[in-house]
C-alpha cells in the first residue's frame, strides 16, 4: 500500500495501514535526521513491525479498548522504531516525529504512557516492563478478562537486571498464558548469557524459542503459535550491536 | 478499647473489604500470607491475593500492573522491603505510569529492635514524601488504620499506610480528615506541640505539666498547613514523628513561612543504633519516650 493512497483515504473509517514497512526508516528518519541508524534505534524495527502488523489485535482508534492485545516496550531506549511504527500504524501523527525529543515535544528518548496514545507503559529504567506485565496478567486474570494478550520486549542487556528473574518465576509458576515476551538479542549484555537467553526461561517452564529477528514470516509463526497453560519466550536475535 | 494490632486490624478489614470490593487485591511477598490463609481469604479469592513469593520488587510492580488494569492493589511488607527496597518501583510502577496504589508496611522505625538494622525504617515516610501526590498515613491506633484502609479502598489514590506495634489507648475522633486535631489547649500564646500516630500518648504524657496546646495527627502528607497556621497561637512549635526526625519540619516551615517562629524537630535520629532489645529500649536511648520528650521540650522551652 502506498502512502498516496492512505492520504486518499484519511476521512475513511476501514483500519488499513496508513504505511507500510518501507516507510519505517524514512519515519525513523524525520527523528534522527539522517538515513543511517544506530543499532539500538532498529535493533527492534522488525519485531515491532510484525507484531503491530500481523500479530497485536489493536485498533489506533479504540487506542484504549479494553478488549485490546497490550504491548509493553520494556526497553525503553531507543524508541525511534517503536514511534515510526505507531506513525505508521495511525497512533501518532508522523508530524509528532518531527519534535522528537524536544521540550514540547511528546515523544521523549524513553516514551511516557500518559503522554503517547497506544504506548501501555512508561519505561526507560531497565527491568520494570516485564514485572509490571506479570501484574497486568494478573489483573486481566482477576477480572474475568481472557481475550487479551499481553507482549512484553526487553533487550538482551537489559536481561541482565535481576528483577527480570523474579517475573520469570512467577510467571511461569502463575501459568499466565496470556503473556509473551520477546528478547530482542543483539548481544549487547556486557557480561553475556552463556548456553543462551532461552534457556533462563526453559527452565522455569516457559515454552521458549530462538528466532531470527528479521525473519518477519518465522517471527509471526512463533508469536502466534500455541503455548498453552504457560507464558512465552521469543528470544529474536539480530546483529550484534556495533 | 481494641486489644488486637495495626496488623491484626489490617488483616481483617481487608478481608472484608476483599468480599465486597470486586477490584480489591492483595500482593504480598510471604509476610502476612499465613494470616491470610488462616482467616480462609486466600481461598475465596484465589486471583486477588497474591503471594510472589520473597520478591518484594516484583510485589511492588505486579501491585503497579494490576492497577493498570484497573484493579485497586494492596502491596504489603516490611517497611524496609516495601519502601526502602522498591522504591524505584513505587516511584515509576506508580507515580510515573500515573496510577495509584495503597502500600501498607509494619515494622515501623523499629518495632521489632531485637531484629537489628535490617528490619528498621525510620526514613521511610521521608522517602514516600520525596514523590508527588502520595497520601501518608501515620495511624496511632488500630481504628485509625481502619479508617484508613476502607477510605483508600474506595479512592483510587496513592497512600502509603504505615503500621506500627506502638499505639495509643484510643483512636482520636475527626483523625480520619487529615485534620490536625487539637488534643489540649495551651493559653494564647503557648508553645504548640504536634504529635505524629503512636507519638501522642507520650507526648501528652511529657506535657502534662506544661502549659502548651498538643495537636494530633495521623496524616502526614499531605500535612494540614492550614490546621498549623489556624492553631498555632504563639511563636513555639515542638514536632513529634515517630521516624526519621524532621521529617514534617519543612511542612511546618512552609506553613508558618511569614510568621516570626522557631521549630524544635523530634524523632529518630539518623545515627545508626547498633542494639537490639526492645522498641521501648531504643525509644528511652532516642529520647522519645515519655521522660525524655518531657526532658528535651522543657530545655528548648527553658521551662
Amino acid at each position: 500500500m502506498t502512502y498516496a493512497t492512505q492520504e486518499s483515504n484519511a476521512e475513511s473509517t476501514t483500519p488499513e495501514t496508513p504505511h507500510g514497512y518501507e516507510d519505517l526508516r524514512r519515519l525513523i528518519s524525520l527523528m534522527t535526521g539522517d538515513e543511517k541508524h544506530s543499532s539500538s534505534a532498529t535493533s527492534t524495527l522488525d519485531v515491532l513491525w510484525v507484531l503491530y502488523d500481523r500479530v497485536l489485535r489493536i485498533d489506533p482508534r479504540r487506542a484504549d479498548d479494553d478488549d485490546r492485545d497490550r504491548f509493553l516496550l520494556s526497553k525503553g531506549h531507543g524508541p525511534m522504531a517503536y514511534y515510526a511504527v505507531l506513525a505508521a500504524k495511525g497512533f501518532i501523527d508522523e508530524g509528532a516525529l518531527r519534535t522528537w525529543a524536544r521540550y514540547e515535544s511528546t515523544l521523549g528518548l524513553h516514551p511516557d504512557r500518559n503522554l503517547v496514545p497506544g504506548v501501555e507503559i512508561s519505561s526507560g529504567s531497565l527491568g520494570h516492563g516485564l514485572p509490571i506485565a506479570v501484574g497486568m496478567a494478573l489483573g486481566l486474570r482477576a477480572r474475568g478478562k481472557d481475550g487479551p494478550r499481553l507482549f512484553c520486549l526487553l533487550g538482551d542487556a537489559e536481561f541482565d537486571e535481576g528483577s527480570n528473574g523474579e517475573a520469570i518465576v512467577a510467571a511461569a509458576r502463575f501459568g499466565l498464558e496470556a503473556l509473551t515476551a520477546v528478547i530482542v538479542d543483539n548481544q549487547s549484555s556486557s557480561l553475556g548469557w552463556p548456553g543462551g537467553i532461552e534457556q533462563r526461561f526453559a527452565v522455569e517452564g516457559w515454552a521458549a524459542v530462538t528466532v531470527d529477528g528479521r525473519d518477519h514470516g518465522a517471527l509471526e509463526a512463533v508469536l502466534t503459535s500455541p503455548h498453552p497453560g504457560v507464558p512465552l519466550a521469543v528470544v529474536a536475535v539480530v546483529e550484534p550491536k556495533e | 478499647m481494641s486489644t488486637d494490632s495495626m496488623r491484626d486490624r489490617f488483616v481483617s478489614v481487608v478481608t472484608e473489604l476483599l468480599d465486597t470490593e470486586p477490584r480489591l487485591a492483595v500482593v504480598m511477598a510471604d509476610i502476612s500470607v499465613d494470616r491470610f490463609r488462616a482467616n480462609g481469604a486466600c481461598a475465596r479469592h484465589p486471583l486477588r491475593i497474591v503471594n510472589v513469593g520473597i520478591r518484594e520488587g516484583l510485589m511492588v510492580d505486579v501491585a503497579a500492573g494490576m492497577a493498570l488494569e484497573g484493579m485497586r492493589p494492596i502491596a504489603h511488607s516490611f517497611a524496609p522491603f516495601l519502601v526502602e527496597r522498591s522504591f524505584e518501583q513505587v516511584k515509576l510502577g506508580f507515580s510515573h505510569q500515573g496510577v495509584g496504589g495503597i502500600l501498607v508496611s509494619i515494622g515501623a522505625s523499629y518495632d521489632v529492635a531485637a531484629y537489628g538494622r535490617t528490619h528498621e525504617a525510620p526514613g521511610d515516610v521521608a522517602l514516600m514524601a520525596t514523590l508527588p501526590g502520595w497520601r501518608v498515613h501515620v495511624p496511632g491506633h488500630p481504628d485509625e488504620v481502619e479508617t484508613f484502609i476502607r477510605e483508600a479502598a474506595r479512592t483510587d489514590d496513592a497512600v502509603y499506610i504505615r503500621l506500627s506495634e506502638r499505639k495509643n489507648a484510643a483512636a482520636v475522633a475527626g483523625a480520619d480528615t487529615g485534620a490536625l486535631v487539637p488534643r489540649r489547649r495551651g493559653a494564647a500564646g503557648a508553645p504548640t506541640v504536634v504529635a505524629v500516630g503512636p507519638m501522642l500518648d507520650p507526648v501528652m504524657e511529657a506535657t502534662a505539666s506544661l502549659d502548651a496546646t498538643v495537636l494530633y495527627t495521623a496524616t502526614v502528607r499531605p500535612f494540614d498547613r492550614e490546621g498549623l497556621r489556624a492553631l498555632v497561637t504563639g511563636t513555639d512549635v515542638v514536632l513529634v514523628e515517630p521516624y526519621l526526625e524532621g521529617t514534617s519540619a519543612a511542612e511546618v516551615s512552609a506553613a508558618l513561612s511569614d510568621r516570626p517562629h522557631r521549630l524544635l524537630s523530634i524523632g529518630v535520629p539518623r545515627t545508626e543504633h547498633r542494639k537490639y532489645g526492645s522498641a521501648a529500649q531504643h525509644d528511652a536511648a532516642h529520647g522519645l519516650d515519655a521522660a525524655g520528650l518531657r526532658g528535651r521540650i522543657a530545655e528548648w522551652l527553658g521551662a
